[in-house]
């Protein structure tokens, strides 16, 4: 049965595919207010999420299909000691498709390994979250055009962040990508990451803690957020949640048709008053991955016959 | 010093000199009620210093330890005193049950008989990871 997990669970063709279908629904949404009817989604959020889980809803119900929600491992089976394998099996009686978010690593990948029907990884851990890619994936295509030839520059935590982490691993299947790596020493992207992605493929990158120095090169800012969950150490998270704030100010050297992302949701990385700017694209980026989990719950489905 | 030669049984050759206990201890033969030799520092021609186990029974290894501790070393199989079959050890695509994920945040931390299985990320640099959070193993 086929799940996605990771976003390099997806080809490049399939990506394409997901945005053509993301860019129809937005063109066309009544063509697909019937497409799911019959058809239930069950969302299982065992780690606090308000966005990620409404946006899967959300996305459903535009298809005409419904949903099955489990919110919060304290109200589930899951309080009572049951595994992600049994919750996965059990599901798979009552729905046609999962989004599962979890706290724990791999989460997602047990709960495909025992369903019966599609999983789709909303999140596990520090993992991965290959939606908030795809919905990243589909704004910088609507902002830029196209992937090829882009300055991307990432700035906060890069060490934790999963979505930088899934982001440059699918970015870096197009050509003439340029990384500006954009982070306090504490949170620089993981070695590994570097070495697997970066530099396997010869992708041109740089190193910083001054994200001013850089900003007239860049095409794309992506922010993050310092998560409080993903330290140990309460000292650490509040010596390096302020690390980096972006005002209007600090984009006067930016260019003129730069896109600032971010994930959502902010603290205080990005002040309030930047969200008046044209270059703000941020909730954009919310909008945009309703639309690609439309389009991944529809490909999912047919993929497993069940459309 | 002298080892008695085996009947039937397995020895474990050109064992990287130190390598021996990590590999007797993985491999579970302390387990066994066999009996079992651990040479090590011996001379080598080729190795200058090498490791060996001798095992004196007739028992399958999971050569994917091996090939995962040492892929250099190589198992001669003997049945009636005759060597019957000589394999080189190559590195495993794949280790199931060998070495256990230490990351707390893993979903195998708390996952009921979830098996602990990593899989050959780089292979220049001898890296596993971890197939549910990615997470580098050390044995």
């Amino acid at each position: 049965m086929r799940s996605v997990i990771d976003i390099l669970d997806l080809s490049v063709e399939e990506i394409e595919a997901l945005i053509a279908c993301a860019q129809d629904i937005i063109e066309r949404p009544v063509a697909y207010a019937d497409a799911c009817r019959g058809r239930k989604l069950a969302t299982l959020f065992f780690e606090p999420s308000t966005r990620t889980r409404l946006s899967f809803e959300a996305a459903m119900y535009e298809l005409g299909g419904n949903v099955l929600s489990v919110a919060g491992a304290g109200t589930s089976s899951a309080a009572k000691g049951e595994s992600v394998a049994d919750t996965a099996k059990v599901i798979s009686c009552y729905a046609d498709i999962i989004a599962m978010r979890h706290p724990k690593e791999g989460a997602a990948m047990v709960a495909a390994m025992n369903s019966s029907i599609p999983v789709i990884n909303a999140g596990d851990g520090g993992h991965c979250h290959p939606t908030q890619t795809m919905a990243d994936l589909l704004t910088i295509y609507r902002e830029k055009g196209g992937f090829d030839n882009l300055t991307v520059g990432f700035c906060g935590d890069l060490k934790f962040g999963r979505t930088v982490h899934s982001l440059i691993n699918a970015l870096s299947r197009y050509t003439g990508i340029n990384l500006v790596l954009i982070s306090p020493e504490e949170l620089k992207l993981p070695s590994y990451i570097k070495r697997d992605v970066i530099k396997k493929k010869n992708i041109p990158y740089r190193q910083t803690t001054d994200l001013q120095e850089v900003m007239p090169e860049l095409d794309i800012l992506y922010m993050t957020r310092v998560q409080r969950e993903r330290f140990f150490n309460e000292e650490d998270y509040l010596r390096l949640k302020d690390s980096y704030v972006l005002t209007p100010e600090k984009l006067r050297t930016a260019k003129p048709d730069l896109a600032v992302m971010h994930p959502l949701p902010r603290v205080n990385e990005i002040s309030v008053a930047v969200d008046k700017d044209p270059r703000a694209c941020y909730f954009k980026q919310v909008l945009n991955g309703k639309y690609m989990r439309m389009a991944l719950i529809l490909m999912l489905l047919k993929e497993a016959g069940r459309l | 010093m002298t080892v008695d030669s085996i009947k039937t049984g397995v020895v474990i050759d050109h064992i990287t000199a130190g390598k021996g206990m990590e590999l007797y201890e993985l491999l579970g033969l302390g387990d066994l009620d066999v009996t079992v030799a651990i040479m090590k520092n011996v001379s080598s021609n080729k190795m200058g210093r090498k490791d060996i186990i001798k095992i004196d029974g007739d028992i399958r290894l999971n050569l994917n330890v091996i090939g995962y501790v040492d892929p250099g070393a190589t198992v001669n199989i003997i049945k009636d005193g005759e060597l019957i079959e000589k394999k080189s050890i190559d590195m495993p695509l794949i280790l199931s049950d060998v070495i256990k994920c230490r990351n707390p945040r893993c979903i195998t931390t708390t996952e009921q008989e979830l098996r602990h299985v990593f899989k050959l990320s780089d292979r220049e640099n001898r890296v596993y990871r971890c197939i549910y959070c990615e997470t580098k193993g050390d044995a």
